[in-house]
């Protein structure tokens, strides 16, 4: 007899649910969004880096025919941020600039010329004021200081240690201690910031759409500045072209937008060009690092000191969360007695900084791996055998209090080293050739949300009516990554049906329920097991409709998916639509409700800041890059990259491999060319030029392997797949690079002229020690 | 000043008043609707808005609409074949060449031109013709693979 059991949905390669609308070009994205009546927003940015605001001065403006509202920060007196205890950034600046390209007005007119010659005629009077750019000049004595609450320009200190420090660099047979630094990085999603804001006066409402990754904040902030009950308030988030994290925070141009069409009492769509969508910016801060690492003899970590200033930018926004990150994840991927870290977040006169992929773990992953790897070779060990040295014990808690649950670092270390024929090529490289490895690791979700509300961290609604067609309801903000596949698939699975009978609606304040986004990894591990309670509860319904209709008892019915029958019989059941009609019999349309919410225990060491790195279920990562160098010119060339991730388990295999692929790629891109740069706070990267980033011409082949490690709390043990590969890139590289070229370079990206300076500093080294060598 | 531009877009011959100024990509988009042509930079960095004149790829952000009068013009949304994926699509579906979405229409229209030129390109020269198309989600590798299964021998 044929099997009529459905074929699982689950671990099986799976397009994307809204894949047809993307390749159709028929997915609607908020710059598609074009209602005849809107007006069109443009902002005026600051041409200052520091400078107290005298007046904006808008009567010449306003009289410009067809301008129809101009704002400024006077309509905008209520801070925003992110984090609820450090809000100090206006949607429009107040009484002073603190970085160029900082909003300060906005004009709705009734097209693009002419508010774009309304921004002309707005007038600021100012008093410029010194500037900061660096950490060396904000930290300075005689710094002119951004914010007059915050001394020394210091948005946080963090002060942390672990296990005994002095006795564990004694108990090292060797510890080197070194410098490093990284560039600021930044998201450069491909699509350009976006907001409509329809607002209507009779009833004092807004519907408003956006590019967010978390409509929920978005929804939070618009009431919060426009001074707005949330009840008259609707958010719809369309498809959103990318964030990785740039989209986390409410953004400035999104409140503008919304306070803007209020003014004008009426639609508003604003689009933001490149320029302006890199200025916004909440990239990744520049780090300097001061690393301390003990080893033994046989390779075992003894302790680490590591110290790190970030460059934080003018205003607040994640900063104390992006500086506790790069403290907690030193811990929880190797096993280490003993770790003291020292932070410190600085303002500086730049665009904010904020949450990117592998938030606050990335440069501090790369100081620590690339000194490992340097550290095994000076004890003659493989870097490898350094790794398998220092595995933790799972399931254990780390000094600083992050539970580990499952733990896929050996399987990951064992398949790159075998992938990448490691123990004959390493070491053995050709001139010019090599191959390092670095790994990485990230939290499935932060334990605990920013917003406290006593609410579960996800709430997915299914609703199944009289077509016996299932709507997922749901706030995970599909940005990409998968996100609605993944609850298709868990009802799928659990249901035993196929995608024929389902469909996802996200993201619309006035249906679905409140979900904290997408945002540290969290989805497919919340919003995940929250979908699987539904689909549960939804399954054991009908369940118990079949077994009434059926004269029996609901342990005997058997779901086939769409047939529900007495189990073990020759019965031909009941096929689901009837079950479903069966269902709703006295009772009209269903909507089972499933949550989600960490336990306590697992939201991190009872110490101040403890609660951030803090997760139910940690990802592993591990890779190993190939790489030949032109020791002419310095240019790198990435051969191959073989990466292995622990997601505990993958719903949907295809999407994890699609996602390694391009964190590790991203990585790729921070560790060889990504850079901003700026001119006395001038940017000069704001295009795709400046900023450039790999193209098909510089990407490698990027071969992944998923560990099933099966995590005791995922939705069928999974665990997040997006974040965890992307920081072990930069050691890999580092080292690759270093046996290729004989060169160790701390800093990066290592950028062609940086790896040619480094060559050319190394040949005058190995002349001059030749030359020494030889008799007189 | 306005003036009027017959050219054919998406199969169909038309006329309309367009002002002279204006790039194809918001002529597309502002003033016909067709919004699967998206803009991802200030000019010709991203490929985003990439769609075939006369058959061959051309940048719509760095186009003027009136100097493709006479021409023809086609789209993503010309792109399926009686409303079902053309075989292209079909793969950047099923093989994950789309991620977020926003760069894909450029890249399929790069790809087809790719295509219509030569049915069977090998690896070096698929990513010769799509690197001007700027993706941030994929590292291009389902890309890649997503197009080669398009190939006459995928």
């Amino acid at each position: 007899m044929a099997d009529t059991r459905p074929k699982s949905v689950i671990g099986t390669p799976t397009p994307l649910i809204d894949g047809v609308e993307k390749v159709r070009g028929s997915a609607k994205y908020t710059a598609d969004l074009m209602p005849r009546e809107a007006l069109v927003g443009r902002i005026l940015r600051s041409p200052y880096s520091h400078a107290e605001l005298i007046a904006v001065d808008i009567d010449k403006a306003l009289a410009l025919p067809g301008v129809v509202a101009i704002v400024t920060g006077k309509d905008s007196p209520i801070p925003y941020g992110i984090i609820p205890i450090a809000q100090n950034e206006h949607p429009m600046a107040q009484d002073r600039l603190r970085y160029r390209g900082e909003p300060v007005a906005a004009v709705a007119a009734i097209d693009a010329a002419t508010a774009e010659a309304a921004l002309d005629l707005i007038e600021l009077r100012v008093r410029e004021l010194p500037a900061c750019y660096d950490a060396m000049h904000s930290r300075a004595p005689d710094a002119a200081q951004l914010h007059e609450n915050k001394p020394g320009n210091l948005e946080r200190e963090v002060h942390n240690s672990f296990g005994d420090i002095d006795a564990g660099f004694k108990a090292a047979d060797l510890v080197a201690e070194d410098v490093f630094h990284c560039a600021e990085v930044t998201h450069a999603h491909m699509e350009p910031h976006a907001a409509l804001a329809e607002y209507d006066p009779e009833r004092d409402t807004l519907l408003f759409h956006s590019v967010t990754q978390v409509p929920y904040y978005v929804h939070l902030m618009l009431a919060q500045c426009l001074d707005l009950d949330k009840s008259r308030i609707r958010v719809i988030k369309p498809f959103v072209g990318g964030g990785f994290g740039a989209r986390t925070e409410t953004l400035n141009f999104e409140l503008i937008c919304a306070i803007l069409a209020r003014k004008a009492g009426g639609t508003v769509r604003m689009v933001l060009s490149r320029e302006e969508t890199f200025l916004t910016h909440r990239g990744r801060p520049a780090a300097d690092i001061k690393l301390k690492l003990g080893l033994t003899k046989a390779g075992k970590i003894t302790a680490v000191k590591a110290e790190m200033t970030q460059i934080g930018g003018a205003y607040g926004g994640y900063g104390i969360v992006t500086i506790l990150y790069a403290g907690a994840l030193l811990n929880a991927l190797y096993d280490i007695p003993a770790v003291q870290y020292d932070g410190y977040r600085v303002y500086t006169n730049t665009p904010p900084c904020g949450a990117m992929r592998g938030h606050g773990t990335v440069d501090m992953r790369h100081a620590f791996d690339t000194m490992l790897n340097r550290l095994a070779r000076q004890l003659g060990l493989d870097p490898i055998a350094v790794r398998r040295a220092n595995l933790i014990d799972a399931p254990g808690e780390t000094p600083n209090g992050l539970k580990i649950t499952s733990y896929g670092l050996p399987q990951n270390l064992d398949w790159v080293e075998a992938a990448s024929n490691w123990k004959t090529r390493k070491g053995n490289m050709p001139k010019g050739h090599g191959l390092g490895i670095g790994c990485s690791h990230f939290v499935s979700g932060a334990a605990k949300p920013v917003q406290w509300t006593g609410q579960p961290d996800a709430v997915v609604n299914l609703k199944l009516d009289f077509d016996a067609g299932i709507t997922i309801l749901t706030g995970a903000a599909d940005i990409g990554q998968g996100s609605s596949t993944i609850v298709a698939q868990v009802v799928a699975e659990v249901m035993g049906l196929d995608f024929s009978r389902l469909r996802v609606i996200s993201n619309d304040s006035a249906i679905t329920p409140r979900d904290m986004g997408s945002y540290s990894s969290r989805v497919t591990y919340m919003v995940g097991n929250a979908t699987l309670q539904a689909a549960q509860k939804l399954k054991a319904r009908l369940i118990a409709a079949a077994a009434k209709a059926l004269e029996t008892t609901p342990d005997n019915i058997e779901c086939l998916g769409e047939t529900y029958r007495v189990a073990d019989s020759q019965d031909r059941g009941l096929p689901f639509e009837k079950v479903v009609q069966e269902a709703l019999k006295d009772h009209g349309a269903i909507t089972e409700r499933g949550t989600f919410t960490v336990p306590k225990a697992f939201q991190g060491g009872k110490h101040r800041g403890g609660a951030v790195g803090s997760t139910m279920g940690f990802s592993y990562a591990a890779q190993v890059v190939e790489v030949s160098v032109d020791l002419e010119t310095g240019g790198i060339t990435v051969e191959k990259v073989w990466v292995s991730h622990d997601c505990g388990f993958a719903i949907n295999p295809l999407a994890v491999e699609g996602q390694v692929q391009g964190a590790i790629w991203m990585g790729m891109g921070q560790a060889m060319m990504e850079e901003t740069r700026f001119h006395e706070g001038l940017p000069l990267h704001a295009n795709f030029l400046d900023y450039s980033f790999p193209t098909t011409l510089d990407s490698p082949d990027i071969a992944v392997h998923i560990v099933n490690s099966i995590d005791p709390n995922g939705p069928f043990g999974a665990k997040e797949a997006s974040e965890g590969g992307l920081a072990g890139f930069l050691p890999a590289l580092a080292e690759a690079v270093a046996e290729a070229t004989g060169c160790a370079i701390n800093d990066m990206p290592l950028s062609p002229d940086r790896v040619f300076a480094a060559i050319e500093k190394k040949r005058k080294a190995d002349k001059k020690r030749a030359a020494k060598k030889v008799p007189v | 000043m306005t003036s009027r531009l017959t050219l054919t877009i998406n199969n169909r011959t038309q006329q309309h008043l367009v002002a002279d100024g204006t790039l194809l990509v918001d002529f597309l988009r502002d003033q016909m609707g067709l919004t699967g042509t998206k803009q991802g930079c200030d000019g010709g960095e991203c490929g985003a808005c990439t769609v075939l004149v006369d058959g061959k790829p051309r940048l719509s952000c760095v186009t003027l609409a009136h100097s493709v009068a006479g021409q023809s013009v086609e789209t993503i949304e010309s792109v399926a074949e009686n409303g079902r994926l053309s075989r292209l699509q079909a793969m950047f579906h099923e093989r994950l060449g789309t991620q977020c979405g926003f760069c894909t229409p450029g890249m399929i229209m790069a790809a087809e031109g790719l295509l219509r030129a030569n049915p069977n390109p090998d690896q070096a020269q698929i990513k010769t013709a799509l690197s001007g198309n700027l993706c941030r989600c994929t590292g291009y590798v389902k890309i890649i693979e997503s197009v080669e299964a398009a190939t006459n021998h995928g």
